[in-house]
């Protein structure tokens, strides 16, 4: 059930500080607002309260802030035991250790149990940079889109990500959310707007082609698209922020153009592109489908522009990629 | 002093011997399927002991708030879990001849059911005592004071998990969760000595902040009195060293690691019902 929103939780919309903070920082800063809103919710960190900006939530809600130490598998565990009991936990590590250390816990608690934990992935694509693989997550939606009854979110920017936690603790059932990007995330939304977790948000229509894209990648679609523009070709951005459940409508909407472009900071297997497929061979779509994504394989570590533009993923290789594509 | 149930030894040994015998039938009733009936049975005294004695529920309402919470997070432990519940009321006995049915609700390892007083799906093992201590968590936040029981095996605590549960536990003082180690010696590839040596237990427990009662598993009247003492320990988390047999009370099951999991003839079937007459 999810309830819907007469009242934001969230006190102040801050486009732009949020912006500055990242998807990290924005989270631990909007749980602030959630925990004031709803004193059923409780943070959990595995020894990462100082990087994702957690620290107010700890100092202004002590007992309702859980350090459980660098043990993912116990963190989820603990989490799905409060849940029980009828608080809402939010338990947050790297999304590389959220989705593998402890994703037999996730499974077997969120996915089989059905309970109401809130899984928050930090730093997932290739937010962590010089870390190299170990600290990349390029196969977290992957996963938890093959868990049932698990909800995965994956917002596009940093006021999304106020939107998503909002969202997530009020929806009754487990969620995997999945935060991308570093500091000085790029401003998909400056205002409000509304948000439902399931349904896609189309933020350009265009005739040509449909770019289907979700979290870091959404911003970088929408400036390709404007590239596309000036070489005459109309291109639609759509937004899953909802990798499931996703929205078929919005995503079979998008293929009334012949060319349908996924664009994602994951690998291209199991994430959205799969997601989209699934939904365009269901229908006998007739649309051909490019997938730009990380083309399965793990990479030398280096910065963070540096690995987008290593995996294809700035928004000129992005409407470079389509315009090939669009030659063949 | 935390008032606990006032039950008779006698009742708690009439109570494990139903349940042994009704762990055998209905065992027996699930046919090729089979039962895990080694860690059923070496569970039987300590289930008996804690449903019969210790917890706090209501049979009658199982959702009751004010209830005590158990985990079986040695899932295959489900004939000595299943049996108790229906010892107790919560489940009848008509429920309890659905074990192992196709799609019902008793299967081989425990699935979460509220109302028929699952708390918690189990059979991945080194998962229960997490869930204890979230649950204890909880119950400290909101004021309440139930106390949590999580019934771990011996051979369950070669994961790591385990540890970092005990780590938690103890880091947060809690002296509502209160951990059972049925300690039967035996896994499935043999003796827990062979396969990786825990046979320093308690050292271990004690190490990581715990309160440890080392108590015969078998011995209801030693059993209730490790109970009550935990449940009046303050300031750290306890755990019971219940020395079990596993397969207890079946001659060709004791000690026998092939019974582990397993599969009764009619010809064993009534040589097991004989012992337990």
């Amino acid at each position: 059930m999810t309830v819907t929103l007469s009242k934001s939780l969230l006190k102040t919309h801050r486009a732009r500080m949020w912006s500055k903070l990242g998807q990290r920082g924005t989270f631990g800063t909007v749980m602030l607002d959630i925990g004031d809103a709803l004193e059923k919710v409780v943070v959990l960190t595995g020894d990462l309260a100082n990087t994702s900006g957690l620290d107010r939530f700890s100092v202004k809600y002590p007992s309702r802030f859980y350090n459980i130490g660098i043990a993912e598998q116990n963190m989820v565990g603990v989490a799905a035991g409060m849940a029980s009991e009828g608080l809402i936990p939010f338990a947050s590590t790297f999304a590389t250790f959220a989705s593998m250390r402890s994703l037999e816990q996730a499974r077997v608690h969120m996915g089989y149990m059905k309970l109401n934990v809130k899984l928050v992935g930090l730093a997932s694509g290739f937010a962590m940079g010089q870390f190299g693989n170990t600290h990349y997550a390029i196969e977290d939606i992957s996963i938890f889109r093959a868990i049932p009854n698990i909800t995965v979110l994956s917002p596009a920017d940093t006021y999304e990500v106020a939107k998503c936690v909002e969202a997530a603790a009020l929806h009754e059932g487990p969620v995997y959310l999945r935060l991308t990007g570093v500091m000085n995330n790029p401003i998909v939304y400056s205002e409000d707007y509304p948000f439902e977790i399931g349904k896609a948000i189309e933020l350009k229509s265009g005739s040509d082609v449909s770019i289907i894209a979700t979290g870091s990648m959404v911003e970088p679609s929408l400036r390709a698209a404007e590239m596309l523009n000036e070489h005459s070709i109309s291109a639609g951005v759509l937004n899953i922020h909802t990798l499931k459940p996703i929205d078929k409508n919005a995503v079979i909407q998008a293929t009334k153009n012949a060319l349908v472009v996924t664009v994602e900071e994951h690998n291209i297997i199991g994430g959205l592109g799969s997601a989209v497929s699934e939904c365009l061979s269901e229908v006998g779509s007739s649309s051909r489908q490019l997938f730009i994504g990380v083309a399965d394989r793990f990479i030398a570590a280096g910065n963070y522009p540096y690995l987008l533009q290593q995996n294809g993923l700035t928004a000129t290789q992005i409407a470079g990629s389509i315009l090939k594509a669009m030659e063949k | 002093m935390i008032k606990t149930k006032s039950v008779s030894i006698k009742d708690l040994k009439r109570m494990s011997a139903n349940m042994r015998k009704n762990a055998i039938q209905i065992g027996y009733a699930a046919g090729n399927n089979g039962a895990h009936f080694g860690p059923g049975l070496s569970i039987i005294e300590i289930m008996a002991t804690l449903y019969g004695g210790i917890l706090k529920f209501e049979s009658k309402d199982s959702l009751w708030p004010g209830r005590d919470k158990f985990i079986l997070s040695k899932g295959h432990g489900s004939l000595g879990y299943y049996t108790a519940l229906a010892e107790v009321g919560i489940i009848s006995d008509d429920d309890l001849r659905t074990f192992e049915i196709d799609g019902g609700f008793l299967s081989g390892q425990p699935s979460r059911n509220l109302e028929k007083g699952i708390e918690f799906s189990g059979g991945s093992l080194g998962m229960g005592l997490s869930l204890g201590v979230g649950v204890s968590l909880a119950h400290r936040l909101k004021e309440q004071l139930n106390k949590v029981f999580v019934l771990m095996g011996d051979g369950e605590c070669n994961e790591g998990s385990v540890w970092e549960a005990a780590m938690s536990a103890s880091h947060y003082s809690l002296e509502n969760l209160i951990a059972i180690v049925d300690a039967n010696g035996l896994q499935s590839d043999g003796r827990c000595a062979n396969v990786i040596d825990m046979e320093n237990m308690s050292q271990k427990w004690e190490s990581f902040g715990f309160h440890v009662l080392k108590v015969d598993g078998h011995n209801e009247s030693d059993l209730l009195a490790a109970f009550k003492d935990a449940v009046n320990h303050s300031g750290s988390p306890s755990v019971l060293i219940a020395k079990t047999v596993k397969g207890k009370g079946v001659s060709f099951m004791e000690g026998n690691p092939s019974w582990h999991h397993g599969i009764l003839n009619e010809d064993l079937y009534s040589e097991a019902m004989k012992e337990l007459l």
